[in-house]
């Protein structure tokens, strides 16, 4: 398999950076921007095209244009081109299997004290949303160390390792964590330790072995009787145990302009609430001028419910 | 295999405290949380009583301490609970016995317990343990008995609270230090919550060799979070209008390595847009507006520092420890300088290639005013990340990125958290939740032709 990715996601190298200037080079992967909810991740080649509903774009137009750039199609449509960043990846990476998101992810990375030159064991891998993430926080000393127990998902995982350049960060292995633990080799190595499996509480007594004193453990559990399972079997060599929900609500923002010739104290159609425009009228009234504008914010109407939980504890002080 | 680290020196993730270091202590499982710098001469104030902090140094972070009754006086003693301890208070009878208690007949008349405080006293001259005095306080309740099992524990936990505090001995991280003033002084930090802090960081993308710019108003709390990501590599330029800049005191708290210090730095936005002439009637403009806040900010700036360790006397109540000039012994504990003036070679390196993500938490400020000047100085498709305790100003940054197309991908998103209590046949979200940790709008920088690099 031909190793690409010139363009790393992380800064492994000063000199790779993104700056003012470093132009898109072939080679490179970028994040194709058609809508916030429509993005995918394309591997810049010369020669090669890129088409969409807005008609069909040349990557050799694309090559020696800043990111950040709008380029157009033979049709006159036009994308963006982004700098990949482990957020973007999270929303184009394949789903092989359900992932966490942006809410879910900051909060685990936080919470875990994770720092560069942490070592840092994780399973499931799963699609890699997550592992991508502790790859970037544990840069550029660090290591994550990533299990899963399906050979295939490894494979696929450790292929967009690869594209997005954080292989050398991330080593992942095949291994039924829940039945035979953690390899030995790492007990009392790591700083912190995740865990999304189905039967967690089998994998937390080899967890404890892994992590360093006053080390963290997390573990995500979509359901409550798995919580309560894996805090029951925390409670020997755990401390400080905090299991907490997070979510994330966003917000539509509009500009309302409406007709306000006929504004006072009765009750005519007036601005709606929000923060008018300061109007430069010496009188300051509203009156005198026939339009006002307000922009305003609501609750998107779409909302997720649920994702999982997160259990967190610390590793108990024994010496 | 654990990586060999390749830096020399101190290790960048120490476990073991040491003399001068910063550390959290927090106090019944907790119930209070104070900031502290480890020496010989610091003290703890729990109660009427002071404790030295010396027994807490070189000793691992995570270990527990338990107050002890000494021959001269009680003194912190190092503790480890015995596992049985919590296999008997909460799993042993509670789910496969019937619990056949409950307490219609007990009355709330303060007459259950038949000892009394001087009684007390007696026993702790005698030398009697905390431990001890709690299990006597048990054995002399008339209504203990009567109690359900799960009433007993929480009646013992809350005399043992009472009577043989314990302190656990905690690692400044950004995780604890928001926290713990998240929950006590809230305002100083603008509201940022753990987790809307932790959003800050990855929705900028910070990672090692990225050079961050930061506006924090919020006393140092983001510069730090962006530091300790940045492990010693890149550089966090924390910048303000004005002339003066704002306090950035909570960087103390973290126990940064010199490498780490260095690259903290400030610069004024006069100084990161000098080159540019054309900028410079946009700056006096800002100048005028920002006088005001810096010296709102200059107040209470003072109270926010852990030079060192000697607590207020008034019942415990200022748990975050301020300036205090009685300091001991600065001598030995002073902190690695951060924040220092970046050079003129570092303003020029980051005008040529940009920065790589921008963070703003300004909960006072228009966040459109600050956005407008500040998106040019971000690399072309750099992310960045605005907190604001209010929803308005963030909505009106955002129609106006639109509408001047300077950014895309714009959301604005509000962070929501609950914690739960996991116990046997107990499990529900906990009754005390936060309203509000304020809301983000994140966003990527594009480029246009008439960006200025």
């Amino acid at each position: 398999m031909v190793k690409f990715s010139i363009c790393k996601m992380l800064l492994m190298d000063p000199s790779k950076k993104i700056s003012f200037n470093r132009c898109i080079r072939d080679g490179d992967l970028v994040i194709v921007y058609e809508r916030h909810d429509i993005m995918k991740a394309v591997k810049v080649c010369e020669s090669s095209v890129f088409q969409n509903r807005f008609g069909l774009f040349k990557h050799s137009d694309w090559i020696g244009k800043p990111f950040g750039s709008k380029v157009f199609s033979n049709k006159g449509g036009f994308i963006y081109l982004l700098a990949p960043t482990p957020e973007l990846w999270t929303l184009v990476l394949s789903h092989r299997t359900q992932i966490l998101y942006i809410a879910d992810i900051s909060f685990v990375i936080m919470y875990l004290e994770i720092v560069a030159g942490c070592l840092v064991l994780e399973s499931g891998t799963g699609s890699g949303s997550l592992t991508t993430s502790l790859a970037r926080a544990v840069a550029p000393t660090g290591h994550v160390y990533t299990f899963d127990f399906h050979e295939q998902r490894a494979a696929s995982a450790r292929e967009d390792f690869e594209r997005t350049g954080v292989n050398t960060l991330v080593t992942v292995g095949v291994r039924d964590i829940q039945g035979e633990g953690f390899p030995d080799e790492f007990s009392g190595s790591a700083d912190s330790v995740f865990l999304d499996l189905p039967q967690p509480w089998l994998a937390i007594p080899s967890a404890g072995k892994m992590l360093k004193q006053d080390g963290v453990l997390c573990s995500f559990s979509p359901c409550i009787e798995q919580v309560q399972r894996s805090c029951e079997t925390l409670r020997s060599n755990f401390t400080d145990i905090r299991t907490f929900e997070i979510l994330l609500r966003t917000y539509e923002v509009r500009e309302w302009k409406m007709d306000c010739s006929k504004v006072d104290d009765g009750g005519s159609v007036a601005c709606p609430p929000g923060k008018r425009r300061r109007q430069p009228s010496s009188e300051g009234s509203v009156r005198d001028n026939p339009s006002c504008a307000a922009v305003m914010a609501r609750p998107s109407a779409e909302a997720r419910g649920h994702t999982g939980y997160l259990t967190f504890a610390r590793l108990k002080c024994m010496s | 295999m654990s990586e060999s680290k390749p830096e020399s020196g101190p290790v960048p993730n120490p476990r073991v405290t040491w003399e001068g270091c910063s550390v959290l202590l927090d106090i019944n499982d907790g119930d209070r949380l104070v900031f502290a710098r480890l020496s010989a001469g610091s003290t703890l104030k729990i109660g009427n009583k002071t404790f030295s902090l010396r027994p807490l140094i070189g000793c691992p972070f995570g270990s527990l301490f338990q107050v002890e009754s000494g021959k001269e006086k009680p003194y912190l003693s190092r503790f480890v609970p015995p596992t049985e301890e919590n296999n008997v208070q909460d799993e042993g009878g509670c789910q496969s016995q019937e619990e056949s208690r409950d307490n219609r007949a007990i009355i709330d008349n303060n007459q259950a317990q038949s000892l009394t405080g001087e009684d007390i006293e007696a026993m702790r001259r005698q030398g009697a343990t905390g431990d001890e005095i709690v299990e006597a306080l048990v054995a002399n309740s008339a209504t203990f008995e009567k109690k359900t099992q799960f009433s007993q524990e929480k009646y013992r936990l809350k005399k043992q609270k009472k009577y043989a505090p314990r302190v656990l001995l905690r690692r400044p991280f950004s995780r604890s230090i928001c926290e713990a003033y998240f929950k006590k002084y809230p305002a100083r930090i603008g509201f940022l919550r753990v987790d809307a802090l932790s959003l800050l960081l990855s929705m900028a993308n910070v990672t090692a060799n990225s050079d961050v710019l930061v506006v924090d108003m919020v006393g140092g709390l983001v510069t730090g979070a962006v530091a300790e990501r940045l492990g010693g590599t890149g550089s966090v330029c924390s910048t303000y209008l004005g002339g003066t800049p704002y306090p950035i005191e909570i960087i103390r708290m973290f126990n940064f390595s010199n490498e780490i210090c260095k690259r903290i730095l400030r610069c004024s936005f006069n100084d990161l847009c000098s080159v540019q002439n054309d900028m410079g009637e946009q700056v006096n403009q800002h100048e005028d507006v920002c006088a005001m806040e810096s010296q709102s900010n200059e107040k209470t700036s003072l109270s926010v520092s852990t030079e060192d360790v000697h607590l207020s006397s008034k019942n415990g109540d200022t748990d975050l420890v301020p300036e205090n000039e009685l300091s001991t012994s600065s001598k030995t504990c002073k902190a690695p300088k951060a924040g220092e003036k970046a050079t003129k070679e570092v303003i020029q390196s980051w005008k040529e290639n940009g920065f790589s993500s921008l963070i703003v938490a300004a909960p006072e400020q228009d966040a459109w005013s600050l956005v407008k000047d500040l998106l040019p100085l971000l690399t072309y498709s750099a992310p960045f990340a605005i907190y604001h305790q209010y929803l308005q100003p963030l909505a009106t940054c955002m129609h106006n990125l639109q509408h001047e197309k300077m950014a895309i991908g714009l959301q604005i998103s509000e962070p929501w958290l609950r914690e739960y209590q996991v116990l046997p046949s107990r499990t529900h979200p906990c009754m005390q939740m936060s309203g509000t940790g304020g809301y983000i709008l994140s966003g990527t920088r594009l480029y246009t032709n008439t960006s200025q690099p």
